[in-house]
C-alpha cells in the first residue's frame, strides 16, 4: 500500500468516530479518513442502494456559496453551462474548464434565493476555491462552508425515507432542492445523488453532534426499508455502473469536455465567454475529439482495473482504463476507458491488459446501470 | 478468528495442511476478512512448480488484487476450480476452502512457518486483531 499519513494527521468529517463505531474499515481518502465499508460489505452495501436505501457520509466534499447579485453571471464565465437562467431551487451538473478546455473539477451548483450553492471535490476543494477567488472575487463574495456536513441518502425507498422526516422532500423533483428539517436542525436537501437511484443529498450546518443526531434520524426512519451505511468502496461501484465521472479517473485538466463525453454540458452558444471556450470550438470545429470514453465489458475471466492498459486484439496499446471493478448488480467486469475515436463503436473488440495477459473486451453502451423507470 | 492448530502460517496469511508430502494451502481467516468480498482467484495450473515465499496467484476482492505467496516449495497436483464460479466460499469458510495441493519438494520448507499460536501472536502484533 502506498504511504499515507498516520490517521491522526488525516481530516476527519464530523461523523468520524460513528464510523469507528460502527466498525468501519477506514481508509485515507483526499487527505481525510473516511469508511471504504462498514462490515456488510461493499457487495452488500452497493446491493442495498440498488434495492432499498443507503446513507454515506460525503462531509469531506466542499460546499461554497457565492453571494451577490452578480454571481450567477460571474459563474458563468468559468463553467461551459448556463447559469444565469437557472431557476431559484434547481440544481445543475456543471464543470471548472481551462484554457485548453480541460477540467479542473465537476461540481453541483444549486441557485438559492440570495446566492448561489457549489458542492465540489474533496481532493479538489482547494484548488477550486483559489480558482473562484483568483477569477470571480471582485464580482461576488467567494464563502467556503467547512463547517456544513453532507449526507447522500440513496435507493429506491430513499423518497420513503425522507417522507418520515420531512414530507417537502419527498415531494421535489429531481435536481431540485428545499429546506427541511430533521432532528431540529435546518438543513438544506437537493434530490440528487452519485449512484444512479432516486435519492436527497442533504446539507448540515453541523458539529459532530449534530450530524450524529441527523444521520441517526435519518437511520431510525429507514430501518424499516433495511437501510445501511455505506463507505466509498459501494460508493464507487455504483457511480461506475451508471457511468458517472469520477475526477482524476474519468475528467481531468489534461481531459477536455468532448473527450470525456460530456458534450451536452459545453453551451458553445451561450452568450457568455467562459474559460476554453475557444479551445473547445476549435475541437468541436475540428470534428470533435481524437480519443473519448468509451464502456467497456470484459469478456474473458478477468477484472479490468484503474491504470491498466487498453490494447487492439493484436497486442497495440490504445488507451487506459480509468476506471475499473466487477459490476455487483450485473454479475460482470466493466471499465471505463479511454480510446481513439476509430475504437469507439458499439461491439468493438479490445483487449485490457490483466498482470500482463491480454483480456478480451468490447465496447458497450453506458451507463452500464439505468434503474428502471417507474 | 480461528486458526486451527494442525495448519502452520505464513507471514502473507497463507495456511498449509500437510499429510506426508501432501500440502494443501489456502489463505487464512484475517486474509479473507481484510480483503472482503472476494470476487476472482487466479490459481496456477496442474504441473507448475511452485517456489516457497514466491507469488503462485492472486485474490481480488472488489477493490484490489491480492497476491498469494507459496509456503513451501513443490508441485501443483490439484487446484480447486470451484473458485471459479463461488470465490466467496473463501469469505464464508477460509480454513476449510483450499485454494491448491502440492507435493512438497523439501519438508524442511515447513520448518521456517509460523504455528498457530505464533500466527495469532504475529496477527495481533501487526494489527491490533
Amino acid at each position: 500500500m502506498a504511504d499515507s499519513p498516520p490517521a491522526a494527521a488525516m481530516l476527519k468529517t464530523p461523523l468520524h468516530s460513528l464510523h469507528v463505531e460502527l466498525g468501519a474499515k477506514m481508509v485515507p481518502f483526499a487527505g481525510y479518513d473516511m469508511p471504504v465499508s462498514y462490515p456488510a460489505g461493499i457487495m452488500a452495501e452497493h446491493r442495498q442502494c440498488r434495492e432499498a436505501a443507503a446513507l454515506f457520509d460525503v462531509s469531506h466534499m466542499g460546499q461554497v456559496r457565492l453571494v451577490g447579485s452578480d454571481a450567477a453571471a460571474a459563474l458563468e464565465t468559468l463553467v461551459p453551462v448556463d447559469v444565469v437562467g437557472l431557476g431559484v431551487d434547481k440544481q445543475r451538473y456543471a464543470l471548472f474548464t481551462n484554457d485548453a478546455g480541460g477540467i479542473l473539477d465537476d461540481l453541483m451548483v444549486t441557485r438559492r434565493a440570495d446566492h448561489l450553492f457549489l458542492v465540489v471535490n474533496a481532493g479538489c476543494k482547494v484548488a477550486d476555491i483559489a480558482h473562484l477567488r483568483a477569477t470571480i472575487a471582485s464580482r461576488c463574495r467567494v464563502e467556503p462552508m467547512p463547517d456544513h456536513a453532507l449526507l447522500a441518502l440513496q435507493g429506491p425507498a430513499a423518497a420513503a425515507v425522507v417522507g418520515r422526516l420531512a414530507p417537502v422532500l419527498s415531494q421535489l423533483t429531481f435536481m431540485t432542492g428545499a429546506e427541511a428539517r430533521i432532528a431540529g436542525i435546518d438543513c438544506f436537501a437537493t434530490r440528487s445523488g452519485y449512484t444512479g437511484e432516486d435519492g436527497f443529498e442533504i446539507y448540515i450546518p453541523s458539529d459532530e453532534a449534530t450530524s450524529a443526531r441527523v444521520w441517526q434520524e435519518i437511520f431510525a426512519a429507514g430501518e424499516e426499508f433495511g437501510i445501511l451505511p455505506c463507505g466509498l468502496g459501494a460508493r464507487n461501484t455504483l457511480r461506475l455502473e451508471s457511468a458517472m465521472a469520477l475526477y482524476g479517473h474519468e475528467i481531468s485538466d489534461t481531459i477536455n469536455v468532448f473527450e470525456a463525453n460530456l458534450g451536452r454540458y459545453c453551451k458553445l452558444d451561450k452568450e457568455s465567454d467562459f474559460v476554453g471556450k475557444s479551445a473547445l470550438q476549435t475541437i468541436q470545429n475540428a470534428g470533435g475529439p481524437k480519443r473519448k470514453l468509451v464502456g467497456l465489458e470484459i469478456v474473458e475471466r478477468g477484472i479490468a482495473r484503474d491504470g491498466y492498459p487498453v490494447t487492439t486484439l493484436d497486442g497495440t496499446v490504445i488507451g487506459e482504463v480509468t476506471s475499473g471493478s466487477p459490476s455487483v448488480t450485473l454479475k460482470k467486469n466493466v471499465a471505463l476507458a479511454y480510446v481513439p475515436v476509430e475504437y469507439t463503436s458499439l461491439d468493438t473488440e479490445v483487449a485490457v491488459t490483466i498482470r500482463n495477459q491480454p483480456v478480451k473486451a468490447k465496447v458497450v453502451p453506458t451507463p452500464f446501470y439505468k434503474r428502471a423507470k417507474k | 478468528m480461528a486458526y486451527p492448530a494442525t495448519y502452520k502460517y505464513t507471514k502473507e496469511h497463507e495456511w498449509i495442511e500437510v499429510d506426508g508430502t501432501t500440502g494443501t494451502i489456502g489463505i487464512t481467516d484475517y486474509a479473507q476478512s481484510s480483503l472482503g468480498d472476494i470476487v476472482f482467484v487466479e490459481l496456477p495450473k496442474v504441473g507448475d512448480k511452485l517456489t516457497a515465499h514466491e507469488t503462485f496467484g492472486s485474490v481480488e476482492s472488489v477493490k484490489a488484487v491480492s497476491d498469494l505467496y507459496s509456503p513451501v516449495a513443490g508441485s501443483v497436483t490439484e487446484i480447486n476450480s470451484a473458485l471459479n464460479d463461488a470465490p466467496e466460499t473463501i469469505n464464508t469458510d477460509a480454513n476449510g476452502t483450499w485454494l491448491v495441493k502440492v507435493t512438497l519438494a523439501n519438508p524442511a520448507d515447513l520448518d521456517s512457518l509460523l504455528d498457530s499460536a505464533a500466527y495469532t501472536k504475529y496477527v495481533e502484533e501487526e494489527t491490533g486483531h
